[in-house]
């Protein structure tokens, strides 16, 4: 990945940073949490899946590690650059033109709310060419049309190595589809996100 | 993806909507754009139409108008969605609630009924049904008629008696409801205390006076300029002191009405009238 110009051009150029994973995708997150610089210039967004009813501790968790502020998106939260924000269970989080976020509680994609694919879809409406989007490991395909999109609009779209993910199927799917501009292994995506 | 090239655009989706507009007399200009947008693609994805068989519908086939409108709404609900909700209305809103001659609820976009019930049954656990009732409104009448029927598929029950047993109340969600085969049915002496009808959060006006209005997971489809107007409606609809309950992820963003409602549960997003 050194020295790859273009790819370190197009993260820098991009607005916003779009993170999709499942299982396996917890540790992964927790750390690039914590190495996101303060003055990353872009706005952090994270959707995981996740169960309803369940007073999960991410936030918290990854806000006692984090350098930049971190909440979970309400409703017509505005987007700021510096900011992490965290895609609320049971609802799908859409990015709206005029720099809000939206939710939405329509029917679960591949059985998951938040579901990746819906996020990634409006973003790309959104951001076209200035959105980087990262998809980690996970068991299902979810993800993949949303980075196609992303793909199609410009954005820079990275998969986790499959072989090294926990969980293969979700990057894999992406990587089938033709989504993934770059395979990259977790290490090289630290890399990446303090350049 | 062939998927792809069925998708809208933005131009062509302000087209849609000022057809509506026109010819069905609905008006989505002010609802949130990106969800909006994915549900008309949604149509398109499911009716397998284009663009342009899907304005020649709409103007053409009144008949298709309802199943739009049924598609591009979001009728996804439960019972007792948010226990945590359901816990503090319990905890902060029912105690002042008990001090009133007849308690009148709204559930304002009840779809189906999910939560229209589940007031019900809260009501009821609480020793207050003899003096409480409650209206369900939404646009769109066919779902109104399921929330009338109040039958549900047993899968769906069995999941948000989930849910009920989170909330803290007593007993189990099934107790409420007689299943046959794969249906559960609200029993009567809970319907009796509900009634379902038409009504447009953006085109028609207050039309009673409540004690306490749930309006949840609906405001996350307009935009704040239109939840402004609604919560004038809401404000006009309350009685003094009366309460309203947003869903768990909204807020009044409105400087206006953030001085016109007081904050009960701030995390639950329970608001309560102040009179000026």
């Amino acid at each position: 990945m050194k020295a790859d110009k273009s790819l370190i051009d197009r993260w820098r150029r991009s607005e916003v940073l779009l993170f999709g994973g499942s299982a396996g995708a917890f540790k992964i997150l927790f750390k690039a949490v914590s190495i996101l610089p303060p003055g990353l210039n872009k706005a952090v967004v994270i959707v995981m899946h996740r169960k309803k009813n369940h007073q999960s501790e991410i936030e918290k968790m990854f806000s006692l590690n984090s350098r930049l502020p971190l909440k979970e998106i309400s409703d017509k939260d505005k987007i700021t650059p510096n900011a992490i924000y965290i895609a609320p269970a049971n609802y799908h989080t859409l990015i709206e033109k005029n720099g809000l976020f939206g939710l939405d509680v329509s029917e679960a994609m591949w059985y998951s709310k938040p579901s990746i694919d819906v996020t990634f879809e409006s973003a790309a409406d959104v951001y076209e060419g200035k959105a980087t989007a990262i998809l980690l490991s996970g068991a299902n395909p979810d993800g993949a049309r949303g980075m196609l999109r992303l793909k199609q609009a410009g954005a820079l779209t990275i998969a986790q190595n499959p072989e090294e993910a926990e969980l293969p199927e979700m990057p894999l799917a992406a990587i089938n589809a033709g989504a993934v501009d770059y395979i990259l292994n977790t290490d090289e995506i630290f890399e990446l996100l303090q350049s | 993806m062939d998927e792809a090239s069925k998708t809208i655009t933005n131009e062509q989706l302000s087209e849609i909507i000022d057809l509506v507009k026109q010819i069905h007399g609905f008006d989505f200009s002010d609802y949130s754009k990106a969800s909006f947008k994915r549900r008309v693609n949604r149509v398109l994805m499911v009716k397998k139409l284009d663009f342009h068989d899907l304005k020649h519908l709409l103007v053409n086939d009144q008949g298709f108008f309802q199943d739009f409108l049924e598609e591009v709404t979001v009728n996804v609900t439960e019972m007792f969605r948010d226990p945590a909700f359901f816990k503090a209305l319990c905890h902060d809103v029912v105690p002042y609630l008990s001090t009133w001659q007849h308690i009148k609820i709204w559930s304002a976009g009840c779809s189906s009924g999910e939560e229209a019930y589940s007031l019900a049954i809260l009501m009821n656990q609480s020793g207050l049904k003899n003096k409480s009732f409650i209206y369900g409104t939404d646009i769109n009448t066919i779902v109104l008629k399921e929330a009338k029927k109040g039958i549900y598929s047993l899968r769906n029950v069995k999941s948000y008696a989930e849910n009920y047993l989170l909330t803290g109340l007593k007993g189990s969600l099934t107790d409420n409801f007689t299943t046959l085969y794969d249906a559960a049915t609200v029993h009567n002496e809970l319907k009796t205390n509900t009634l379902f009808s038409v009504h447009n959060l953006i085109s028609d006006t207050a039309f009673n006076e409540f004690q306490l209005i749930c309006c949840r997971n609906v405001f996350i489809y307009f935009e704040t300029a239109l939840q402004e107007r609604v919560l004038d409606l809401f404000y006009k609809s309350l009685s003094p002191h009366g309460f309203l309950c947003l869903g768990s992820k909204e807020t009044i963003r409105s400087d206006k009405f953030k001085k016109k409602f007081k904050p009960v549960n701030v995390k639950e997003n329970i608001y309560q009238k102040i009179e000026s």
